[in-house]
């Protein structure tokens, strides 16, 4: 089944509009894939054809890319693609434990969706939030500190349609096409929402504050004479310069 | 403040107005005097700011730590080739947590200093690579792009200075070795993500095999401190060869995880008193100083300079600065078979030694957690690790023997209890954040 003549019309507007972007025509592979993965929801074979087709390559070049790229599937996923991080911090922090239970929660095996085509899951590396872990990424967002329970409750809720706002994204939780439009290159104007940062994000910036730190405020330019508290011998952190308010 | 503390331990400057609500916007940047320093580099020779960054002693912050100045001033002049900028936003060593805030809080100080960067190498086209699977992150980093063109920082004649720059915002696609800078030159091309045979290095043949510079966010958004407050200011902070200041990452069972940007240098022991210690009611084990690719440290190395020559002298690298703190109710074990399996899931595959050392690895690996190794698989997996040292085009297997090495370095027990105890003798629930709450709700 090929693509209808609008949808190939509609493509290949943006493919040249992506391709145009770039020195040489090639370096357009990977958005173009995010361009029809945002189409169809998965990289499909006809897929793979129009982009080898816009760049001038064969489909065999383009599939050997695709296989490469964990982001890319080559099977629908659902609407809102789950990645629980199971990399060792994140794993040992009850991430092991979250991914269990959301997989025997949504029935599901590999990246297949439920069967109203709502939820798929899959296990992701380090997703460079470990501050906030255990974490779980939904469409590629993230939701912080999950629990068990927490995290079924999110997938209960994207399947029920209830409005979820990521803890660090956009107001709005943007289904798993839309999300690979804005891979693409077509962002959707949520730029501005969301917060600056989260609390551990912030952690040292705030003792640094209260202290009036700054890098102007170094006495020689060296980090050496600091407290030397003994902490790490697990007193519970007594530190009075240590944020009184912990975890979130 | 009236005093001047004479104790500063941490020095926020990437990260010091990541507490206001618009940081990330360019009237937000702009106010906490963004683009002076572009400004200012524009009315320089280019090689004055290549001069300027070399003499502030800033080092890669991606975890190679190569001298950022002299990566520039590798790039030949007046050789009629275009040159490139690409700024590496694909931020994905395990416990590396960095540049993901700088580009949600101040994407504008990467901007900035990518601006700076392409006029000091001559280059007129940059790229920022950036790490697909952070979906706001890509929305903030195309909108402060766009904001820097909408104000003259970028296109044509930048702030009447005859320099024209464009900057491609280029989402990756979930790729762990494209962070590595040659495999992310092939993914740029359009290409799987697998690493160049160097030399030839970028500098001379990079993107398109022209002369080309990668450098880390963290590297690029420290360029307009270096040009606006001059080199000095920078070099005044740090040590001896690791100058100024970079963001610390806590991380795991820590009080108060988080990011804590201090001068190279600062200890474990420092950072962990300012953020409350390890968690209520346990003692540190082992720490990763810069990522999973470093090898692991324990509550010896407390008291290790964090920069780059510490913390090689005490056997592992600096890295990415990513402290993932484990405390005794983590299974070594566990923690390196997970490693591994990462390590072995992203392997690109195209050097035989990495791509087959890491699998058997993992095989090892798994049978000791289970208690179905013997102790002579220790031997085995040692001398696995030596195959893949130095065999690889890429510093990804020497990276990855870096959990396997260590950890059976200084806890060589605890692998043969497994054996002893047929199986796991930790249980996994105590390690969990939730399983603490729970029990200390309880208490």
């Amino acid at each position: 089944m090929a693509f209808s003549e609008q949808t190939t019309a509609e493509l290949s507007r943006r493919a040249a509009e992506i391709i145009a972007r770039y020195p040489k025509a090639r370096s357009a592979l990977l958005p173009l894939l995010h361009l029809v993965q945002a189409t169809e929801g998965y990289v499909s074979d006809d897929g793979i054809t129009f982009c080898a087709e816009q760049i001038g390559l064969s489909e065999a070049e383009v599939t050997a890319v695709v296989s490469f790229y964990t982001m890319y599937k080559r099977q629908p996923v659902g609407e809102y693609h789950v990645g629980v991080c199971t990399n060792t911090l994140c794993a040992i922090m009850g991430g092991d434990v979250i991914y269990a239970g959301l997989r025997e929660h949504l029935c599901t095996e590999g990246d297949e969706p439920t069967g109203d085509g709502k939820v798929s899951m899959e296990r992701v590396e380090c997703n460079a939030a470990c501050d906030y872990a255990p974490v779980v990424m939904v469409n590629w967002e993230f939701f912080d500190n999950q629990t068990p329970e927490s995290a079924r409750e999110l997938v209960d809720g994207l399947r029920a349609g209830e409005h979820i706002a990521p803890a660090r994204g956009a107001d709005r939780l943007v289904t798993w096409r839309e999300a690979a439009m804005i891979l693409a290159g077509y962002p959707d104007g949520q730029a501005t929402t969301g917060q600056t940062a989260g609390q551990p994000t912030l952690a040292g910036l705030r003792i640094a504050k209260e202290n009036g730190w700054t890098p102007d405020s170094t006495a020689g330019g060296s980090g050496g004479s600091s407290p030397r508290d003994s902490t790490a011998g697990g007193s519970g952190g007594s530190s009075p310069r240590a944020n009184a308010g912990g975890r979130p | 403040m009236t005093a001047t503390p004479s104790n500063t331990v941490l020095t926020p400057e990437l990260t010091a107005h990541w507490d206001e609500p618009d940081s990330f916007t360019l009237a937000g940047y702009r106010r906490a005097g963004g683009y002076k320093a572009l400004a200012k580099a524009l009315e320089m020779a280019p090689d004055d700011v290549i001069a300027s960054v070399k003499e502030s002693g800033l080092r890669g912050r991606g975890g190679a730590g190569f001298p950022t100045g002299v990566k520039w001033g590798f790039i030949p002049q007046g050789d009629g080739k275009p040159h490139y900028l690409v700024v590496n936003a694909d931020e994905s060593e395990p416990g590396t947590c960095k540049d993901i805030p700088i580009m949600l809080g101040t994407p504008h100080s990467m901007v900035e200093g990518a601006i700076i960067a392409a006029y000091a190498i001559r280059a007129r086209q940059a790229f920022i690579y950036v790490r697909g699977e952070v979906l706001h992150v890509n929305r903030r980093v195309h909108h402060a792009v766009a904001e820097a063109y909408e104000a003259g920082y970028l296109g044509e004649n930048i702030l009447g200075s005859g320099f024209d720059l464009d900057i491609v915002v280029h989402t990756g696609a979930g790729a762990y070795e494209c962070g590595e800078e040659t495999a992310l030159l092939d993914s740029l091309e359009g290409y799987r993500g697998q690493p160049r045979l160097k030399p030839p290095f970028p500098a001379i043949a990079g993107l398109y095999a022209c002369p080309t510079v990668v450098n880390n966010v963290e590297s690029i958004a420290s360029v307009p401190y270096i040009i606006a407050r001059g080199a000095g200011s920078f070099a005044a902070l740090g040590t001896e060869k690791s100058k100024g200041f970079g963001i610390f990452s806590l991380s795991g069972h820590v009080t108060t995880p988080g990011q804590y940007e201090a001068p190279l240098g600062v200890t474990l022991r420092e950072l962990l008193s300012l953020a409350g210690g390890v968690r209520a009611g346990h003692r540190l084990k082992f720490w990763t100083p810069g990522g999973s690719s470093t090898p692991i440290f324990t509550h010896e190395h407390l008291d290790v300079p964090l920069d780059f020559e510490g913390v090689g002298a005490a056997g592992s690298m600096l890295g990415t600065r990513a402290l993932q703190i484990f405390d005794e109710t983590t299974c070594v074990v566990r923690a390196t078979l997970r490693w591994m399996e990462f390590y072995q899931h992203e392997s690109c595959g195209k050097c035989t030694p990495c791509r087959e050392g890491t699998y058997w690895i993992v095989q090892l690996l798994d049978a000791l957690q289970r208690g179905q190794g013997s102790e002579s698989d220790l031997d085995k997996l040692l001398d696995i690790s030596d195959n893949i040292l130095g065999r690889a085009f890429c510093p990804f297997g020497d990276g990855a023997i870096s959990p396997v090495v260590s950890s059976i370095k200084y806890f060589r027990d605890e692998f043969i209890e497994h054996n002893k105890h047929g199986g796991c003798p930790f249980d996994p629930a105590a390690s969990t954040l939730f399983g603490t709450s729970r029990r200390s709700t309880a208490r």
